[in-house]
């Protein structure tokens, strides 16, 4: 089994270490997760699911955590534009 | 999609210490049990598992001896609501379980306590256990600089794993006073297992600078944190940083217990000798009866787990390791009590709530949690109130009074499908979240 993973990142490729979450993904590509209410720019703040600073779309399915969810080969995240 | 109604002797809320040491014991009495927890593993907060490898062998212990007794997990599922008495409603992404339970088991843990302070909303300023939740799921660290602020031993433990994966920690910024800080240090002596973790986490952390009497005053960066100023000796300091760690001590997970209908004595679930809730055949462990940390949680999930399977002569026999521990417990409180110029953290435009944007400016004028919740949005969304109630409870001595079920965000077709059954999903119902 390879060590890394390849999943998109609004289009880009992005290789994380196998049981990254996709906050992870994220953090590594140096890409903000969320717009807020007033546009401000968020990322993850307590890392375990209570917060949802960290939401972002995933294969299509708006608003999951993505400190709650591993990365899988392929899969295609969505940031706030 | 799997909707399976399932049916449990005991059902456990929370896979964390002492939901798995409560687990173990009552399926150990040979009863049914089940363990549903948000998480994708066992192990709660404190023994997350990392991604980099690494064991926590207590935890292997417990879920050993649960595995052996085939206790049925279902992680990454997260209890949303109580449709009827009895019933838990749990759902993972659009997968969803109606949970059966003649006795239960709340072992929802704790999260850090946030408070807002100017730029305490850009994107690398996280929770102390936040920060280290993420380099356990994968985050780069090695390089980076930190600052580790707030209150608590979590500090300490957080700053101290950062240094082993390579962080340069610049700085550990603790509110409590030196004074506090010697006399939790001289009680330890009561307490020799924490004490060693403390003379350990001392070793690992030779070199790292600690202020006590320092708390963070602001985050400063465009679209990402790139340094913060602190108060340290009274006077303000400027310290380039790539993450800034922040979490003033923990509060317990109450949520669920409030919708079934516990009480609770202060911040905390009220519970009998036997770990029972006000609620008939509901117990409670671990840290929402009180911030203890892992020892006293692990006690209470035995005790909890015991009276649950009827083992009452079992669970009196740890009385004694559960009145220790909880000396300890009111340690903790008294220690890392916070002080009151944090109240002074917030400038008028700083966003308190980071759901809806609220600034400090707009809360002040209201009365209430309630009040400002219909005036502002304050607390109305996703989080539904889990980061911006603690700090309005601090802040400006509000409470939040009560939980509306769904306790978390759910489908709406999740939530229709309990009642129903009649109705045929997808009839004007789209899976979207409700927030």
């Amino acid at each position: 089994m390879p060590s890394e993973i390849t999943l998109r990142v609004n289009g880009e490729p992005v290789s994380v270490p196998r049981g990254a979450t996709v906050a992870v993904a994220l953090a590594i590509r140096g890409q903000p997760c969320r717009k807020s209410v007033t546009g401000e720019v968020r990322g993850p703040l307590c890392g375990m699911g209570i917060c949802f600073e960290c939401r972002v779309s995933i294969d299509g399915v708006p608003h999951c955590r993505s400190c709650q969810i591993a990365c899988q080969p392929g899969m295609d995240v969505r940031t706030d534009e | 999609m799997s909707d399976e109604r399932t049916e449990f002797d005991v059902l456990v809320v929370g896979g964390g210490p002492a939901g798995m040491a409560a687990a173990t014991v009552a399926a150990e009495c040979g009863v049914q049990v089940a363990i549903v927890d948000d998480n994708r593993a066992l192990g709660g907060q404190i023994w997350r598992e990392s991604s980099r490898g690494g064991q926590h062998e207590e935890r292997n212990h417990w879920e050993a001896r649960l595995r052996a007794r085939q206790v049925q997990l279902l992680c990454g599922y997260r209890v949303v609501d109580q449709p009827e008495a009895g019933v838990l409603l749990a759902e993972s992404g659009e997968k969803y379980r109606e949970l059966r339970w003649q006795r239960l088991i709340v072992a929802t843990g704790a999260r850090e306590r946030f408070l807002p302070f100017p730029g305490w909303t850009l994107p690398n300023v996280m929770g102390a256990g936040g920060l280290q939740a993420m380099v356990k799921c994968g985050l780069p660290i090695r390089g980076k600089r930190v600052v580790v602020a707030g209150t608590g031993p979590l500090l300490l433990a957080v700053a101290a794993y950062l240094g082993k994966q390579g962080a340069a920690v610049v700085l550990v910024s603790e509110q409590a006073s030196w004074g506090r800080l010697a006399r939790f240090a001289a009680e330890l002596a009561r307490f020799p297992q924490k004490l060693w973790q403390g003379l350990g986490l001392r070793r690992e952390l030779a070199g790292v600078r600690f202020a006590a009497n320092s708390w963070p005053l602001e985050a400063h960066g465009d679209s990402r944190l790139e340094a913060v100023t602190v108060s340290a000796a009274g006077k303000p300091a400027n310290i380039a940083c790539d993450y800034l760690a922040c979490g003033f001590h923990l509060l317990p997970n109450v949520e669920l217990p409030l919708l079934l209908g516990c009480q609770l004595d202060g911040d905390y679930v009220r519970v009998d000798e036997w770990q029972q809730t006000t609620v008939e055949g509901v117990y409670c462990a671990g840290e929402p009866t009180g911030i203890g940390g892992v020892e006293l949680a692990l006690v209470e999930g035995q005790i909890a787990g015991w009276s649950a399977a009827g083992k009452v002569g079992e669970a009196r026999r740890l009385f004694p390791a559960r009145a220790r521990a909880q000396r300890f417990r009111r340690l903790l409180d008294r220690t890392f009590a916070l002080r009151p110029e944090l109240k002074r953290l917030p400038h008028p435009d700083t966003f308190v709530c980071r759901c809806e944007d609220v600034p400090y400016s707009r809360l002040r004028p209201h009365a209430s949690w309630r009040a400002a919740k219909l005036h502002t949005r304050c607390g109305m969304g996703p989080c539904q109130g889990r980061v911006c109630g603690p700090a309005t409870e601090f802040l400006l001595d509000w409470k939040a009074e009560s939980v509306r079920p769904p306790i978390f965000p759910a489908r709406v077709m999740n939530l229709a499908r309990h009642h129903g059954e009649k109705q045929q999903p997808g009839e004007g119902l789209e899976p979207e979240l409700e927030t």
